[in-house]
Order: C-alpha cells, then structure tokens, then sequence
C-alpha cells in the first residue's frame, strides 16, 4: 500500500510535464531568448498568471480541502508583495541617491545618503524618515524572511483567535474579509509608513541590474514563477494525498466527527490557514515585481472574493482546478479589461467588454455554481469516466464547506 | 473491579429546562452497562457531557486510576484519553474510502505534525484488514463509505471505534435500521469488546437490551430511575409507570 505520491496521483506528473512544456514554450518564443512572438509584457501576464495559480492552489487547500472559505488571503499576498518591495524600492532609491551624490564635491556622510533615500520614498507622503517598520529594508535576506514570516504570523494570530472560538462558516468569511479589509484601510494611511495610497512602485527594476533588459528580468521571474508553482503544487499534492489530507477533508465534511477520533480540529485548521497564508505571500513576492506597482487597493476585499471565484470556476477540491480556474479566468479577465475585444453595438446600445466584463465574470460564476459545481476541472471527469455518485442531492456531510454531490467522485 | 469512568452529581439546564438532574453514575473498566429511557430522558446529553460537548452547570465526571477530571478537558482531548462515541446516525467520512475511515480512527499519534509526516506501514496496514474482517468489510475497503448501505456504515462506525482502541465505548443505539442478523453481529462485537473495556450502549430496543445480558440503568427526566439486572429494573414499578407501562 506504500505507493509513491506519483503513483497515487498521476495527475500530479500530468500537471508538472504541462508547466514544464508551457514554461519551456514561452521561453522560445520570448523576445529574450526565442523568437520574439510573446511580447515581454506579455511574458510579465503570463508570470503573473503563474503567480496567481499559485496563490489558487493555497485558496484551494483552506477551502476545498478543509472547508474553511477565507475571503482574505489576498490580504497575505499584498502582505508578502509589500515585503519584497521595501527591498526593491529601498535599494533601487540608494542606488539612484548614490550615484547623484557621487558627483558632489564632498562626499556624502551615510546619514546623508539615508536622508537623501528617505526623501525619495516618502517624499510623496510628506515624510522623509524611515518607518520602524523599514528597518530591514537595506537586506534582501532579511526581506525574504520577512515575505513568508510576517504572512505567516498574521495567519496564526488570527486564526488562533478565529479557530480557537470556533468560528466556522459564513461567520468566519466575514471575519476574514474584516481583516483584509482593515489591513487594506490601514495601508490607505500615509503615516502606515508604507506610502499610502501611492503604495510601492518601479518594483519592475532589479538594484544593481540597470543594464540588464525587462525581457531578460521578465523570463527570470516567468521561471520562478513557474517554479514556485511547481514546487507549490508538488507539496500541495504531498499534503491532501496522506493521512493528513484525509483529516482535512474529514474537517471539511464533519468537523464534530474527527474531534471526536481524538484530532484537534483547530490545531489543523491553524496549521493549514498558516502554511497557504505562508504560500500566498510567496505567491504575492513573486507577482508585483512582475507587476511593478502594489498599493492597497490590492488588498481590498473584492480581491479575496475573485480568488474564491476563480477556484470555485476551476473546480474546487481538486488541485488542477484551481490552478486552471485562476490562470484561465485572470487571462480571459486580462484579454477583456484590455480593451482588446471588440465591442458590440446593439444599435441603441454599445456593449463594452471592459465595463461588461464583470458582469459576465458574476453570471458565469453564479451558472457555474448552479450547474456546473465541478467547474472547468470537471470537463476532465467527463473525458476520463469520473462520475459523480448519487446520493439524491445529498451533500457528502454536514459540515457548510463539505463537498456536494456533484462535486465528489464515486 | 476498579471504577473507569464516575460521574455524580451533574446537572445541566438548557435555557431553564434541566436535561440532567443530579446524576450520578459509574461503570468498572471491564463492563457492559445499557442505558434506557423515555425520549428526552436525557440519554444523549449524558453522552453530550462525558465526551465534552456539553459542560455541566455543576458536578464531576471523573476519570481512570489517576482520577482526572474530563470537564476541562476539549472534545479531542478526552476521546485521546480513551473515549469512544457512536452516534446514532452513522457518521462516516462518505467522501473516503473505507480503508482511509479506519485508517484514520486508528490509535496513533494525533498531532499535526506527526499526521503530516506519517507513513502507511505495514502493522498498521494488517491493523485495519483485521479491523475490517471483524465488522465483516474485508471486500469493501477501497469502496468510498459513502456507498455503503446503512447496516455496513454502522458496522464501520463501530469498527472506527474499536480502531481508536478506547477504554470506555459509548454507543447510540447500534443496531437501528439493521437486519436481526446484523444486529447478532452488532451484539457479538459488543459483547466481545466488553471483556476488555468498558461498554455503554443506549437502546430503545429492550430485546436488543436482552441479548446484551449486562445491567442496566434507566434514566427519567434527567436522573437515574433505577439500576440493575433488565429484570429486576423491568419490575421496578417506577420503571413501569414512566417507561414501559405507556
């Protein structure tokens, strides 16, 4: 019965070979090293979109394995996306500042230099000093750490006390987007120390790698994009194939029953809601390099609801789901927003893609709920023979996360 | 014999109405004991309390040789100490296979991390075969148990119990909606696992008390009506007013 983890679950190797080949595709066609056809910028959405699967298979641990549907951990990837770029943003002012004071005629002290920075960054908010909370900014070791402890312990605080409380369900939704939600009010503060409103921006610009091309920055992260999600869903795999992803799912279905086999259900929720917040800010590190900018906007509520959209399209409860529902929806929701489709005129009305677009976006995820609860993954069940049982609209337990009949295999 | 479980003196109210009222109550470490009584006797309550989901208003529940209490303990933490429950609908993970059910009731570490680090092996393999040959599922474990009929989930409830290897077992009514073959089955498991442990099982059903051949104990209104052999508390003229005389 000890069957390797790839024996277990063969899409997992499916999964892998396709990001491989797509990884691989894109990098001959980029402009850097291929032949040009996919633009960097585009290179850049295609790295994001990575990013993004990355934090849907998170989203996917906490709530279509365990139940546990967290409207906030968009709040997480802002979190760990502002961590990389303190770093970013602080090295790329000191070289600038340096560089202009290299050609005065008395050498700067350091303390100028770290005013001259200070004003740079904080120029905008009416500041010139560094926050407390800039303190490590100067080290990328140190940011790095920051990327995944600080998701990390947000996630644990509060969901020690959410957990320890029993909150569940709906309650516990709400409890998420209030927290994202005063996380995002907070940054809005100029005197968050975090810039605001303007947020951090040029995070596009590696320190020190002036003379290295956007489309030779935006293959390397496309690459560690790629690899994160790789590596992300290698160990996503790992934890729902083993006895731990029976307890979780257990958790999902019926939490009364697995307290009483002995497992401690909040120690467990704590653990995962823990290790996707720790994922999502890895996620969120990778993607606003790619985006450039990141301000609190980012982390608005709303955000945290499309995550839980896009992996309820894909397909929750299944890993690929999620992956696909992100990368397809965000691409399509990209394609849309970029005024690229043309509109329809009705004669007394024009329909406009880029302001219809979320209305298509809500009707589609409404449909897919009702009639499609298995989302786009499901189309694979439909290929390979999967059936759904039939319990007579039975849903597989009594907890409010636990799988619908639809959504299970026989 | 030495005492397991005591429990004296709990009462509990639910929004004035007293559920318990002032029950005292004990079983050895090696006994059968049935439970009967009207509806809202305050049968499943009483569970409610030794497994922790309810706390009393006043009381004790005291446990094993080293005399610890279980009122402030949580849910998983008495059922590691030894607690087992039935419910009396079957509750199974229908979404997992049989052998993952067992496997996940076994008696082992249940911390987060050693779960997340555990390793199929093969004792614990064997463990769930024998498991499932006992509560006669041996040709089912890679169905998903939410296939399974009725009957054969109350039969893996019990075998998930005895799988947590508890020392005291309580029981909700296991042999509703089972055939009387099923329910001899039901019996001998139960009676099996009373010669190492203790046994408390809630049954409506007095033939089914019958075959069980142990003591019993009738609750009314929250408090112990009367205790003894099902003959002997089944002449008790109390016990026929309240309970079998209706």
């Amino acid at each position: 019965m000890t069957r390797s983890l790839f024996a277990r679950n063969p899409s997992v190797l499916v999964f892998l070979a396709c990001l491989g080949l797509f990884t691989l595709g894109v990098t001959a066609l980029s402009e850097a090293l291929g032949t040009g056809m996919i633009s960097t910028s585009f290179v850049k959405t295609l790295g994001k979109t990575l990013s993004l699967s990355l934090i849907a298979l998170a989203m996917d641990l906490v709530w279509g394995y365990t139940g546990i549907l967290s409207l906030g951990h968009f709040a997480f990837f802002g979190l760990g996306g502002y961590m990389i770029g303190m770093w970013l943003m602080y090295e790329r002012t000191r070289d600038i500042v340096v560089t202009s004071m290299a050609n005065a005629d008395i050498p700067p002290t350091p303390q100028e230099i770290t005013d001259a920075i200070g004003n740079q960054i904080f120029g905008v908010v009416g500041g010139s000093d560094f926050p407390l909370i800039w303190a490590f900014s100067h080290s990328l070791a140190l940011q790095l750490i920051l990327v995944v402890a600080v998701p990390g312990l947000l996630a644990l605080v509060f969901g020690w006390l959410a957990f320890r409380s029993r909150v569940t369900g709906v309650y516990l939704s709400i409890l998420t987007q209030a927290m994202t939600l005063a996380l995002a009010l907070y940054l809005f503060q100029n005197d968050s120390g975090l810039r605001g409103n303007n947020g951090l921006s040029g995070l596009q610009n590696l320190p020190g790698l002036d003379d290295v091309p956007q489309s030779v920055v935006s293959l390397w992260f496309f690459w560690a994009s790629a690899l994160a999600l790789g590596l992300g869903y290698l160990f996503a795999a790992w934890v729902v194939s083993g006895k731990f992803g029976s307890v979780l799912r257990g958790i999902r279905d019926d939490e009364a029953r697995v307290r009483f086999l002995g497992y401690s259900v909040e120690g467990y929720k704590l653990f995962i809601f823990t290790v996707t917040a720790v994922i999502s800010g890895i996620a969120g590190a990778l993607y606003y390099p790619q985006a450039g900018i990141i301000n609190p906007a980012e982390i608005a509520p709303i955000a945290s609801i499309y995550l839980a959209v896009w992996v309820a399209i894909g397909g929750r409860g299944r890993l690929y789901g999620a992956v696909i529902g992100a990368a397809f929806v965000s691409l399509v929701s990209t394609w849309f927003t970029g005024g690229q489709v043309p509109s329809i005129p009705l004669g007394f009305y024009t329909i406009d893609w880029v302001d219809w677009w979320q209305v298509v976006l809500g009707l589609s995820f409404v449909l897919v709920t009702l009639f499609a609860p298995k989302g786009i993954g499901g189309l694979f069940d439909y290929f390979t023979g999967r059936k759904p049982p039939n319990r007579h609209g039975k849903d597989l337990g009594p907890g409010s996360g636990s799988l619908k009949e639809q959504e299970a295999e026989a | 014999m030495s005492t397991l479980l005591e429990v004296s003196g709990v009462s509990v109210s639910f929004d004035g109405f007293k559920a318990i009222n002032n029950l005292s109550f004990q079983i050895g470490s090696a006994e059968m004991r049935a439970i009967i009584g009207p509806n809202g006797a305050g049968k499943t309550t009483f569970m409610d309390i030794i497994t922790g989901k309810t706390k009393p208003d006043e009381g004790r529940v005291i446990w094993g040789e080293k005399s610890v209490s279980l009122l402030k303990m949580s849910e998983a933490r008495i059922a590691r100490a030894g607690v087992g429950r039935k419910f009396q609908r079957p509750t199974v993970f229908e979404d997992q296979s049989v052998f993952d059910n067992l496997l996940l009731a076994l008696r082992k570490d249940r911390n987060p991390f050693a779960v997340l680090l555990y390793k199929r092996n093969a004792p614990d393999t064997e463990k769930v075969h024998d498991l499932a040959a006992q509560i006669g599922l041996s040709d089912q474990l890679e169905r998903k148990s939410g296939e399974l009929s009725h009957g054969q989930k109350q039969w893996l409830e019990i075998g998930m119990l005895l799988a947590q290897e508890p020392r005291l077992l309580l029981v909700d009514e296991p042999a509703a909606g089972m055939t009387p073959e099923e329910r001899e089955h039901t019996t001998a498991i139960l009676v099996e696992a009373a010669r190492t442990r203790a046994v408390v099982v809630v049954e409506h059903d007095m033939e089914f008390v019958r075959r069980l051949n142990c003591r019993v104990t009738v609750l009314h209104e929250g408090a112990v009506l009367a205790e003894g052999s099902l003959d002997h508390v089944t002449s008790n003229k109390h016990v026929i007013d309240v309970y079998l005389g209706r």
